[in-house]
């Protein structure tokens, strides 16, 4: 009786903020002036409420400036925002942060809080109830276990570790969204495996919207209910993975999707 | 961190400045009404002749504060002029040289009287100060060499010695090196230029010449030191030093509203003659006898009466004693003057605390701004500590207010500085993700950015500390008290214990002061700063989940 009268209150959490839809249209951003060039030359891009889209691209591509126009780090020079339908600037910036998980490429996490302190952080931001109880659901989502992991510091973990906590972090307020700037890039081969089986976890548990960063076309296929391949500023193509490979929009599409299959298909055949 | 918390902080440092800083200026106006400020200069025969100064208002009835071992001349006359002290023993060449910055012509200038007249004419015009008739003796340079050196190469006069000089090392007085009526002076009256010139203090000089460590000294000749060590001192044959008679330098306010403590001082002139006080000047720094002692016998001489000492002060007589049973009988003189000195160091700190670190946050805020500022304070440590409150007479006169002030200022660098590169580099990633992830400016600073920062911001606030335990014992100088005090009489009266028991209880106090920061730098580092043991860390890193 008493696991049945804990499992509905751990659903209220669960949904307690409905996914939010994110939408960004004519985006436009340059750094350092435009001689330089256009970070994002009028960009468009949708995640529907409760999707999971992937942003894939090169290095320059434009790929996470454009997420960070999203959580507000990045304010555009042209073209609007929105979360729900609502202009992202009409929000108040904090707000609108802790609405809005995020998981950086380092982790980023505080190096002299605990790990639990860590996860707590947005939680008690926002002055919810519960906090310790939410840290540790968290932790345990992502795939750590409180007792072990709650009392020590990000210098005691490993890097895969580490990415563990940060998306326990972004998760543990149960936020509408959640933005992944290249989550899962600096860690060695295993590890990513592992880490991305844990985050598809998270999302399964979650189901929060979610836009996700990477270079690598593979995970964007593994995790993205579709891709939104980038280059130079630009949106090159829209779609799901087998869109992709077998209706490619541009040569450049054409060619990454090749170069990748075929990578597979070395794997596959082993050495 | 928001430019309104900028502001507040700001804002409750000057308001603490405000509060904290005219405490010992009211507590020094109201000891100026009632009791009469004698001076001197750091060396043996001006403590002696303040010593007689005080002794002789003080038979008369008039309430007394000593501040023996004032800088020199620009310290000792910046303070009469800012009515910090009332009267202080200087010496008419002295007056014409290095006060005035006046020449008189040669016929005038070899004449006592004449110097003496345009001295006392010409300081009350500018400064309001008042030249008391001269005391009855003079006290001119002595440029003195050993006497096996002087029979070496024949030397009796200073031209004797401008022919030898470039052949000879020069031990002098910084205050002699930089005077008009010093080395520059000599320079180009004989043309004496050394082979080396080695800046000493006064009170090493002799035993530097003694052992040959350099091959003539600036003397004066009235010190007993000159035949303890059996000099011989060179004829000045082209009459370049002017007279220098020995004088009592009376602040305006004094020679105004205290024309009791006028007569009494007037009373000692014409008295003193070279013997008496070639006599006196020995006992006190070739004996070691007390100055109180002796300037109650100098008194005694002359017919008048001082009052008799009380043994309890750090200048006190030399007993023979062993070093360590010396210091353990000063032992409650050097606790007090031990407090003093940490109060100075703390209060000056606590200070350079409240405002560097928000002055280091505002910079980090307006990084344009930050190399500027930095260097500009930078700049002040290179000021040499006694030139620093030498500039702090004119504004704040001598004692503990323009002390602090120093200090302060000399503390704010290390502490601005640590803690602009201490917030600057704060784990970047860190940072920003606390930005993403939603904490307001204030949050990042206080949470995030100042306990990240905080093992550079001790760092340092350690080094100010130590710096200013040292620039500390400078403020003896100036009469703020503290360890410098037995140090600065110590140099004036050739007595080297005097000099350690405030020179290692001080630097006991740097060791001290920055082993208790240590402990606190330890306990505000954050966890993953600290040294650990690292074993944990490698075994955890490894286990991945």
């Amino acid at each position: 009786m008493t696991g049945e009268a804990a499992e509905p209150l751990r659903e209220a959490r669960t949904t307690a903020s409905p996914p939010a839809a994110l939408l960004a249209t004519g985006i436009v951003h340059a750094f350092g002036g435009a001689a330089i060039g256009r970070a994002l030359d009028g960009v468009d891009v949708e995640v529907p409420a409760g999707a999971c889209v992937a942003l894939v691209g090169e290095s320059g591509s434009g790929k996470t400036t454009l997420l960070r126009c999203f959580n507000r780090m990045v304010a555009p020079q042209a073209g609007v925002v929105t979360v729900d339908a609502r202009d992202v600037r009409d929000v108040p910036v904090e707000a609108l942060r802790r609405k809005m998980g995020y998981v950086p490429q380092d982790g980023g996490l505080l190096p002299h809080w605990t790990v639990r302190r860590n996860v707590e952080l947005v939680p008690r931001l926002l002055g919810l109830d519960d906090v310790p109880d939410r840290a540790d659901e968290a932790l345990a989502l992502a795939g750590l276990s409180p007792s072990t992991y709650g009392s020590r510091h990000p210098h005691e973990l490993s890097g895969g570790q580490r990415q563990r906590v940060a998306l326990a972090r972004a998760v543990a307020a149960r936020p509408p969204a959640i933005l992944l700037d290249e989550p899962f890039g600096a860690l060695d081969a295993i590890s990513r495996a592992d880490l991305q089986a844990a985050f598809e976890g998270v999302r399964r548990a979650t189901g929060a919207t979610t836009l996700l960063v990477t270079h690598d076309l593979v995970e964007a296929a593994r995790l993205g209910d579709s891709l939104v391949v980038m280059r130079a500023g630009r949106v090159e193509q829209r779609g799901t993975f087998s869109e992709l490979r077998h209706s490619p929009a541009t040569p450049y599409v054409r060619a990454l999707v090749a170069r990748t299959l075929a990578g597979l298909a070395r794997l596959a055949e082993g050495p | 961190m928001s430019s309104r918390t900028a502001r507040l902080a700001l804002h409750a440092a000057v308001l603490a400045l405000c509060i904290v800083l005219p405490m010992p200026l009211a507590e020094a106006q109201q000891a100026s009404a009632r009791a009469v400020i004698v001076a001197s200069k750091p060396f043996g025969e001006s403590y002696l002749l303040c010593e007689v100064f005080a002794q002789l208002l003080e038979s008369r009835g008039i309430a007394v504060e000593r501040r023996p071992g004032l800088g020199a001349t620009e310290v000792a006359f910046g303070a009469i002029r800012s009515g910090a002290i009332d009267v202080y023993p200087e010496y008419t060449g002295t007056g014409l040289l290095a006060i005035l910055h006046d020449s008189l012509p040669d016929s005038l200038a070899r004449s006592p009287k004449a110097v003496f007249a345009h001295v006392a004419r010409a300081t009350a015009e500018r400064n309001g100060a008042r030249w008391l008739p001269p005391l009855g003796f003079e006290n001119t340079y002595a440029i003195a060499v050993r006497r096996e050196t002087a029979a070496r190469y024949g030397l009796h006069t200073l031209s004797d010695l401008a022919r030898a000089a470039p052949t000879l090392t020069g031990g002098l007085t910084a205050d002699f090196i930089g005077r008009p009526d010093g080395l520059a002076g000599l320079r180009r009256a004989y043309g004496l230029t050394p082979r080396a010139v080695k800046p000493l203090a006064a009170a090493l000089k002799y035993q530097a010449l003694a052992v040959g460590a350099v091959d003539f000294i600036d003397g004066y000749s009235t010190d007993g030191l000159l035949a303890k060590y059996d000099l011989v001192v060179l004829d000045d044959d082209r009459r370049f030093f002017p007279p220098y008679e020995a004088a009592a330098l009376v602040g305006a306010r004094l020679a105004h509203d205290r024309p009791d403590a006028i007569a009494a001082l007037t009373l000692l002139s014409g008295r003193l003659d070279e013997r008496t006080m070639r006599r006196a000047n020995r006992r006190l720094e070739v004996d070691g006898e007390d100055v109180r002692v002796v300037a109650r016998d100098l008194l005694g001489t002359i017919g008048l009466s001082g009052n008799a000492p009380a043994r309890d002060a750090v200048v006190g007589p030399r007993p023979a004693v062993g070093l360590g049973a010396y210091l353990w009988g000063q032992r409650a003189a050097i606790g007090r003057l031990t407090v003093r000195h940490l109060m100075l160091v703390a209060i000056a700190l606590a200070l350079a605390v409240f405002v560097a670190v928000p002055l280091g946050l505002a910079l980090e805020r307006t990084r344009g701004a930050a190399e500027p500022v930095l260097g500009a304070l930078g700049v002040v440590q290179t000021i040499p500590s006694i030139a620093l409150l030498a500039f702090m007479i004119p504004v704040l006169g001598i004692g503990v207010q323009p002390a602090l002030v120093a200090l302060w200022l000399y503390a704010l660098y290390p502490i601005a500085r640590g803690t602009y590169v201490g917030v600057t580099d704060a784990d970047p990633r860190a940072v920003e993700a606390a930005e993403a992830l939603g904490m307001t400016a204030r949050q990042r600073l206080l949470q995030v950015r100042l306990p990240l920062a905080a093992p550079v911001i001790m760092a340092g606030v350690r080094t100010a500390a130590v710096i200013t335990v040292g620039a500390a014992t400078l403020a003896a100088f100036i009469g703020a008290g503290g360890l410098g005090e037995p140090i600065v009489t110590g140099l004036a009266l050739a007595d080297t214990r005097l000099v350690l028991s405030g020179a290692l209880p001080a630097a006991a106090l740097a060791l001290l002061v920055d082993g208790g920061l240590a402990i606190v730098a330890r306990l505000v580092t954050p966890a993953h700063r600290r040294p650990t043991s690292g074993k944990r860390q490698d075994i955890s890193a490894r286990r991945e989940s």
